[in-house]
């Protein structure tokens, strides 16, 4: 996935998570969790949609490059 | 003949107004039916009936009904029509065909929020089970059946044309009609129901050890969170000290039937609601995790069951990741205890005579003393820190 498809997955999930939530206002390396108030279930809807999507597995240790947009794009762009 | 009412989901609702009927006059009902979607100040619920026959004489959509309010006839099988102003036409045709009860675990499709000027097609049970299934909105198509009315094929048609995307969630609650309710139902508490609180430190090193190992090769869709293993240790615990679950009611103790842990969930945009996870001693933990994401994201899309409201005979509140070191709760009455998590936090603490730093998670607990005491509390809160040092027994 490129930059551009990556954020926009990221945006479209969120939308469904925390829908009155606008991720413009977010910045790269802003924890998501802070910024959009989810709480650990919210969060791991997050995890289990990203992997459904792009089909990469995302181990428990892989969580914590889920937090920011900085974090994801260097995790899920190739 | 039986009435079926306005139920009362909670003790902080007065009024009730029915957005829409999921059933025609004379459809046979079956214990446990989901049959109309009420409007309160926690959104739109679903309604389940716990009456079997021919409904008829279904109330006015959209007027405000205070609790207790008639709703509907219910006529036993077999019963003869009632010799009323009812228009025998709207009962004597349609014959009664048995309809399955919907499995407990079924997700109910968000309700559509009331808006007075739109126009509520029929739809049938067949082609409402369908949209549920295809999360198909049913409020949103035009039917083609009879008199308008859904047919499954319209359900099937409508989720082939919807285009791809992200599910909506709709408010379905006035924050400011919910806030309101707690208002009342807390003041209540505050007033009549004398508190005692415990607290106690516990530490969270087994627990997040084990939660660890049983995570780190599961996919994130099969993974458990923390909140679910305090969620099983407090119903374990409840097993052993049963004297907190329950409720106080003309002014006596009355055990709940069944541990039913009413889950604090909090909606965004503000408010709160407590929804019953039943049987929650006796679920295995992968369970009662599916059963959690269920009912938290139907909470937040105002797609709970009635029951769901009436059952619980406890309340826990979890703070989670994010929280406040601890929580001491208001109890939801007429319920006698509240047990609350505050978020895990490494600390130091001693483990035989040497300092060590661990994950410790302040449980608390508040009662009302006009059914037990700080003695049988610290039972609980001893019976619930054993229970967490031994999370593979969960």
């Amino acid at each position: 996935m490129n930059e551009q498809a990556v954020r926009k997955l990221t945006a479209e999930i969120l939308a469904g998570i925390a829908p009155e939530a606008d991720l413009a206002t977010v910045t790269d390396s802003e924890d998501l969790r802070e910024a959009l108030d989810l709480d650990s279930m919210d969060f791991l809807n997050f995890a289990i949609a990203l992997g459904e999507k792009t089909g990469i597995k995302i181990p428990e240790a892989d969580m914590g490059h889920l937090r920011t947009l900085k974090g994801l794009l260097a995790y899920l762009v190739r | 003949m039986a009435d079926f009412r306005m139920p009362a989901l909670g003790a902080d609702m007065d009024t009730g107004k029915v957005v829409q009927w999921l059933v025609s006059p004379g459809d046979t009902v079956r214990s446990g039916d989901v049959i109309a979607v009420v409007e309160t100040h926690k959104g739109a619920i679903d309604v389940e009936c716990f009456l079997e026959g021919v409904i008829d004489d279904l109330a006015a959509l959209d007027v405000e009904l205070p609790v207790g309010a008639l709703l509907a006839h219910v006529r036993a099988p077999g019963e003869a029509i009632a010799t009323g102003p009812a228009p025998a036409c709207a009962t004597a045709a349609a014959p009664p065909a048995p309809r399955p009860a919907p499995p407990a675990s079924e997700v109910t499709l968000p309700a559509a929020p009331a808006s007075p000027s739109s126009d509520r097609a029929r739809i049938s049970p067949a082609a409402r089970r369908r949209a549920k299934e295809l999360g198909v909105d049913p409020t949103r198509l035009q039917g083609t059946g009879t008199d308008g009315a859904l047919t499954v094929a319209d359900v099937e048609l409508a989720a082939v044309r919807r285009a791809p995307g992200a599910p909506s969630r709709k408010g379905g609650f006035d924050p400011a009609q919910m806030r309101l309710a707690i208002a009342a139902a807390m003041s209540r508490s505050k007033r009549e129901i004398p508190h005692y609180y415990l607290t106690a430190t516990i530490d969270f090193g087994p627990a997040s050890a084990w939660l660890a190992a049983y995570n780190g090769c599961r996919d994130p869709a099969d993974r458990l969170l923390p909140a679910v293993l305090l969620l099983k240790a407090t119903a374990v615990a409840l097993a052993e000290v049963p004297q907190l679950n329950g409720f106080h009611e003309d002014g006596a103790y009355r055990p709940g039937a069944g541990i039913h842990v009413g889950w604090a969930i909090a909606l965004r945009g503000g408010g709160l609601v407590a929804p019953a996870l039943r049987d929650a001693d006796r679920l295995p933990l992968p369970a009662l995790m599916a059963s959690l994401r269920d009912l938290i994201g139907r909470a937040r899309a105002s797609g709970l069951r009635s029951s769901e409201l009436t059952d619980p005979t406890i309340t826990v509140t979890s703070l989670g990741d994010r929280g406040a070191e601890s929580v001491l709760g208001v109890i939801y009455p007429p319920q006698v205890a509240i047990v609350g998590f505050g978020r895990v936090v490494e600390r130091p603490w001693v483990v035989d005579g040497a300092l060590v730093v661990r994950p410790l998670v302040v449980a608390t607990l508040a009662a009302d003393h006009r059914c037990s005491d700080g003695r049988l509390g610290g039972q609980f809160l001893a019976a619930l820190d054993r229970a967490l040092q031994s999370p593979e027994q969960l």
